[in-house]
């Protein structure tokens, strides 16, 4: 098949970039987006040009490295996916595709497709862990936990850290994210100690980070690659508010 | 150099006990004054850098993706084993030893497997109070699965997404170490050298893969949870950026390579469909606790799988198996499935696929437990190949999964050059010639989180406190080094891609040196190797510079180490003349066509210790003696 792609070039987080145009004719629909983006590369290589930088890993929707913004949407139109995961059958012959990087101002572009994200990662130090050195865990079954919070827990737990929900969210708000990771905390008995400190401290770096506010809009959790609920963003604001009314760092 | 495996005296059972307390220890307020350096943040890594750094010490930790948490563990699906005996169904720390030992083809020491599986159990105790979330019963109580070669249900899991939740922990604990200062974090870094002083590792050269810069970082001790290198075959279930850089550029530094050629094919992978496939996806071999692997008895047939009636099916497994059946080992299962496709039975386009058939499954157990088990396989089938899985049979297929082989180390962990550790997949310990389901993540995080940390103290007690600076003459070799290599490839104008040059080199290796080698493949692939490392060199085309974000670099600095590392691949494969683990050899066989061990001549580890370009390596043997387990040819009919 034959596709137009309109892909953001930027040499670093200095220069400005812009959009290009490309042509790619008789690729097979069966391959999949980013191998679409190698055989783009290997013909930009070819004729001594430099290929499109863009971020991926595993290719199988889990490591949560890769990140384009395809057709005005994180991961593409297709639900439920990485644009690992994406393949070129989701297109027509002499479609147009326009792929940028995230578009949210904590997330500064590095080059081309690729943004920094270590904001995120910033706010699992703030407090997204739970407080157990090596050696000093009790026996496995020692507290049985039900199966359906078990699977909630699970379910909150599958983020994958991609920050497709900031890209979707018109403020860049990285509720989801951080709601994700108190949710899978605050749901299990492990995680009750640090409840109330972890959410503060976590929302408070998610803040200083320079996030949006949350307008409970719901693009975020539609267009996450791991279909995170919004439920959870229901949990972390309450979660934050009995910590703040209880809180002994009032401000 | 004799190697010592300093493996400790005494029972087996009592080994590991005997030698913590033999060790000696390091001062609490002591222990702040040593540096450690930790590469790599996949299981491993991160379980190691996290818990060296609740103990005290100064932990610099490094990895070439954006966060730490992407490292490839997580991508691990099946789950985790443990000796826990919760199922009441006859398991112990003595069995799980002992299908180690066995399933690993009696190619692994003894005490390394016996303190792997005794600690096992430690490590699920780590994860749930962590906030790991295991699959649970009704009850509220752990629930387990029985895995591929094993006959009790010992395997933790959460859905098939075990190294992703495990690898949360680490991360999250690692981090926990960020906040509180205790390591330093250096993401989308790339280790290119080791630096050894006095015959010592004393730091690592990198490179940031953001600006180009080449940076020095000294130590008392490197770690190293590097991963495997079976990228080497260009399509394997690796992620796209796993390589063996750090391990090959320690093996040049002196540390000895042990079984390098022992590589696993992972029989249950979503078949190759393009020419410009990037990758192949496993689907975890926990799909063959209910699924079917089947080919039409009619090499001819062409009708779907569906309208072929019972009668005219070949269920080969079962058939050969009958024990086993399905669940035979993963090197097993992948012979049988290259023999049938091999003998023009498979299906699909290619003819290179057998089908892995859910339907008697969903009529016996029903469409929810199904969904249940593998509902998020299923989905990730569905995205990759357009096909319902629950409605019609999957197809699948070999593909390289793990390299048993790796950096050799001693019984502390340490490779043959003091204070340089490797951990997880990049050491060559506990898995022998064939890795058993859901031993990787556990031996990655038995490494890291109980027998390094422990271990290290041992070494860092015979070290002054004093930090040697990064300016000293090693440090700036090693830089030069790097940089020379960097120079010289940016130097290159050719016409090739280095993509072309490393699929190319995968196909040799997986058509000469894969899943069946013989004395002649492995002429022709040491003949085509050479050939075309020499064409890298001269026909490479290179853009851009060292002072940027430069990925046609970052792959070809790999890709130049792939090209020596599988010289040495191909070298050990021709050696060992036997069949053994995963590793077939063609002129080592029964009558009926399995693998034939030869005990007498091969019951050793292979290190090899690197000579310098171009020169042979010279091969160390490391006996393997087995007291406590009888060597017998693996059977699972």
């Amino acid at each position: 098949m034959k596709i137009h792609l309109k892909i953001w070039r930027q040499k670093n987080s200095e220069t400005p970039g812009k959009m290009v145009d490309y042509t790619l004719d008789e690729i097979s629909p069966e391959i999949s987006f980013l191998e679409m983006l190698d055989i783009l590369n290997e013909d930009l290589l070819k004729k001594g040009e430099e290929p499109v930088a863009f971020d991926h890993d595993c290719r199988e929707g889990i490591c949560g490295m890769c990140s384009l913004y395809i057709n005005g949407r994180s991961h593409g139109t297709e639900q439920g996916i990485t644009a690992c995961q994406l393949h070129l059958r989701s297109f027509k012959e002499d479609d147009t595709i326009y792929v940028e990087p995230w578009r949210a101002q904590p997330f500064p572009v590095i080059k081309d497709l690729i943004v920094d994200r270590s904001a995120f990662d910033r706010i699992i130090q703030a407090g997204g862990y739970i407080s157990v050195n090596t050696g000093s865990a009790p026996d496995a079954n020692a507290i049985p936990i039900s199966r359906e919070v078990a699977k909630e827990a699970f379910e909150a737990a599958d983020c994958i850290g991609c920050g497709a929900c900031v890209a979707a969210c018109k403020n860049a708000s990285a509720m989801l994210f951080v709601a994700a990771k108190v949710s899978h905390l605050a749901l299990l008995p492990q995680g009750q100690v640090e409840k109330q400190s972890r959410v503060e401290k976590m929302v408070a770096q998610m803040d200083k980070e320079g996030f949006g506010a949350c307008t409970n809009t719901g693009a975020c959790s539609y267009e996450c690659p791991k279909n995170i609920s919004l439920s959870h963003i229901a949990r972390l604001n309450r979660e934050y508010l009995t910590a703040k009314l209880a809180s002994k760092h009032l401000s | 150099m004799t190697l010592d495996a300093k493996i400790p005296n005494g029972f087996l059972a009592e080994k590991w006990t005997q030698h913590q307390f033999n060790l000696k220890l390091i001062n609490p307020a002591n222990k702040r004054k040593y540096d450690i350096i930790v590469v790599g943040t996949g299981l491993a890594g991160a379980s190691a850098a996290a818990t060296l750094a609740e103990l005290g010490y100064n932990v610099k930790v490094f990895c070439f993706q954006d966060s730490a948490r992407r490292a490839h563990s997580v991508a691990a699906q099946g789950g985790i084993n443990a000796a826990k005996n919760y199922q009441n169904d006859g398991d112990s720390i003595f069995r799980l030893f002992y299908d180690t030992i066995k399933g690993g083809d009696f190619r692994a020491r003894e005490a390394d497997v016996y303190r792997l599986a005794e600690i096992s159990n430690n490590i699920i105790d780590q994860a749930v109070a962590q906030g790991v979330p295991f699959a649970r019963e009704y009850g509220g109580l752990l629930d387990n699965h029985s895995f591929g070669g094993a006959q009790v249900s010992r395997t933790f899991y959460a859905k098939g997404q075990t190294g992703q939740q495990l690898l949360i922990g680490t991360y999250s604990a690692l981090s926990r170490q960020i906040a509180n200062g205790k390591v330093k974090m250096f993401p989308r870094t790339e280790m290119l050298e080791v630096v050894t002083i006095d015959g010592k590792a004393r730091g690592i050269v990198t490179r940031n893969l953001v600006t180009g810069a080449i940076e020095s970082h000294n130590a008392h001790a490197v770690l190293l949870g590097t991963g495997g290198y079976g990228n080497i075959y260009f399509l394997s279930t690796n992620c796209m950026g796993a390589n063996v850089t750090a391990a090959w550029q320690a093996h040049k530094k002196g540390a000895f390579f042990a079984n390098p050629s022992f590589t696993q094919i992972h029989p249950t992978c979503i078949p190759v469909h393009d020419r410009h496939q990037s990758k192949l996806t496993l689907m975890s071999e926990s799909l063959r606790n209910d699924g079917r692997v089947w080919v039409p008895k009619n090499r001819e047939d062409k009708r779907h799988p569906n309208d072929i009636p019972e009668n005219e099916r070949d269920y080969f497994l079962e058939r050969k198996y009958p024990s086993f059946g399905n669940l035979v080992p993963r090197d097993v299962a992948s012979r049988s499935v290259k023999q049938v496709c091999d003998q023009g039975y498979g299906v699909g386009q290619t003819g290179l696929a057998v089908y892995l058939d859910f339907g008697k499954a969903i009529k016996r157990r029903g469409m929810d437990a199904i969904k249940h088990s593998y509902g998020n396989l299923f989905q990730i089938y569905e995205k990759i190949t357009n096909e319902n899985a629950y409605e019609m049979p999957m197809k699948i297929y070999p593909a390289v999964h793990y390299t048993m082989g790796g950096l050799w180390v001693d019984y502390n962990l340490m490779t043959t050059v003091p204070g340089l550790y490797a951990l997880g997949e990049a050491n060559f310990s506990d898995h022998g010639g064939n890795r058993l389901g859901a031993s990787g993540l556990m031996q990655a995080l038995a490494d890291g989180y109980f027998i390094l940390p422990r271990t290290i103290a041992d070494y860092l007690a015979t070290l002054p406190y004093d930090k040697i600076s990064t300016e000293h003459s090693a440090f700036k070799e090693a830089e030069d080094n790097a940089k020379n290599r960097i120079n010289q490839l940016l130097a290159l104008k050719g016409n090739k891609t280095v993509d072309e040059f490393h699929k190319e080199l995968g196909l040799i290796m997986w058509n000469h040196c894969g899943m069946s080698r013989s004395e002649a493949s492995l002429k022709t692939a040491k003949e085509k190797i050479k050939v075309l490392e020499e064409e890298f060199w001269e026909n490479l085309s290179m853009v851009g510079s060292n002072e940027e974000l430069n990925q046609t670099l970052e792959k070809a600095l790999r890709v130049a180490d792939f090209l020596e590392m599988s010289q040495l691949m191909v070298t050990d494969a021709s050696h060992r003349k036997e069949s053994c683990g995963s590793h077939f050899r063609e002129e080592s066989q029964t009558e009926e066509g399995e693998a034939k061990r030869d005990d007498e001549n091969f019951t050793y580890v292979a290190a090899w210790e690197y000579q310098g370009k171009n020169k042979s390596e010279v091969l160390h043997k490391e006996a393997l003696t087995f007291e406590n387990v009888k060597l017998t040819q693996r059977s699972y009919k």
